[in-house]
C-alpha cells in the first residue's frame, strides 16, 4: 500500500502516485481489509487477473478522499488508474473484466497508451 | 432516495434514456441502474457513466452511496 506523504496539496500528491505507478487503485480500506463492497469487488477483479497494483486507502487521508473525486471528475471510490489514465470505478471494471478488455489493458506493454473503450 | 426519483432525474437529463432501476437490498439505499441511450453512442464508458452521474446532480457518492451502474446503447 502506498502511504502518501501528507505534505503538499492533494491533487499534486494524487498526480504523483497516478503517474509513478502503472496500476493504482484508490479504495476504501486495504486489499486485505476492504471497507466497502465496491472496493472489495475492485480488489477481487484485480486479484483474479493476477494484476500487480498499488493501492491507496482514501480513508487514511481526507484530502485524498475528496481530491480524487475532483481529479477524475468521478464521484465515487474505488477508482482505477492504468498508466496514468483513469479507467473507471468498480462497475466499469466489472464490465471490462467480463469482456476481457481489462485483462488486455493490464497486459498491454507498459509503453502503450491506455485506451478507454 | 426512491427508485422513481432516480429514474426521473436520469430521464430529465437524458430524455431518450430507457432506465431500469433495481432495489438491490430492499432498503431504498442500494440500487442498480441500467441506462440505455442513443446519446451514449461513441462515448467511452467513463463518459457514459459521467453523463448519468451529472443527471443525478451531485447526489452520487453523497446521499446515493450505492448505485451499481450499467450503460449501453440501443
Amino acid at each position: 500500500m502506498t502511504d502518501i506523504n501528507a505534505d503538499g496539496d492533494a491533487s499534486a500528491r494524487i498526480d504523483t502516485v497516478v503517474k509513478s505507478n502503472p496500476v493504482v487503485l484508490f479504495m476504501k480500506g486495504t486489499p486485505l481489509f476492504p471497507q466497502c463492497g465496491f472496493s472489495s469487488r475492485a480488489i477481487a477483479i484485480l486479484q483474479h487477473l493476477n494484476a500487480e497494483f498499488e493501492s491507496v486507502d482514501v480513508l487514511q487521508d481526507q484530502g485524498i478522499r475528496q481530491g480524487i473525486k475532483a481529479y477524475s471528475d468521478w464521484p465515487t471510490i474505488p477508482q482505477l488508474y492504468v498508466r496514468g489514465e483513469f479507467v473507471g470505478g468498480s462497475d466499469i471494471m466489472m464490465e471490462m473484466y467480463e469482456s476481457g478488455e481489462l485483462k488486455q489493458l493490464l497486459d498491454a506493454p507498459s509503453g502503450a497508451a491506455a485506451t478507454q473503450a | 432516495m426512491a427508485a422513481d426519483e432516480i429514474a426521473d432525474m436520469i430521464r430529465t437529463a437524458i430524455p431518450d434514456a430507457v432506465v431500469e432501476i433495481t432495489d438491490l437490498a430492499g432498503d431504498g439505499d442500494h440500487y442498480a441502474a441500467r441506462v440505455v441511450s442513443e446519446s451514449f453512442r461513441g462515448l467511452p464508458r467513463v463518459r457514459q457513466h459521467q453523463a448519468v452521474y451529472a443527471a443525478l446532480g451531485g447526489r452520487m457518492g453523497g446521499m446515493l452511496h450505492a448505485l451499481q451502474l450499467t450503460t449501453a446503447t440501443p
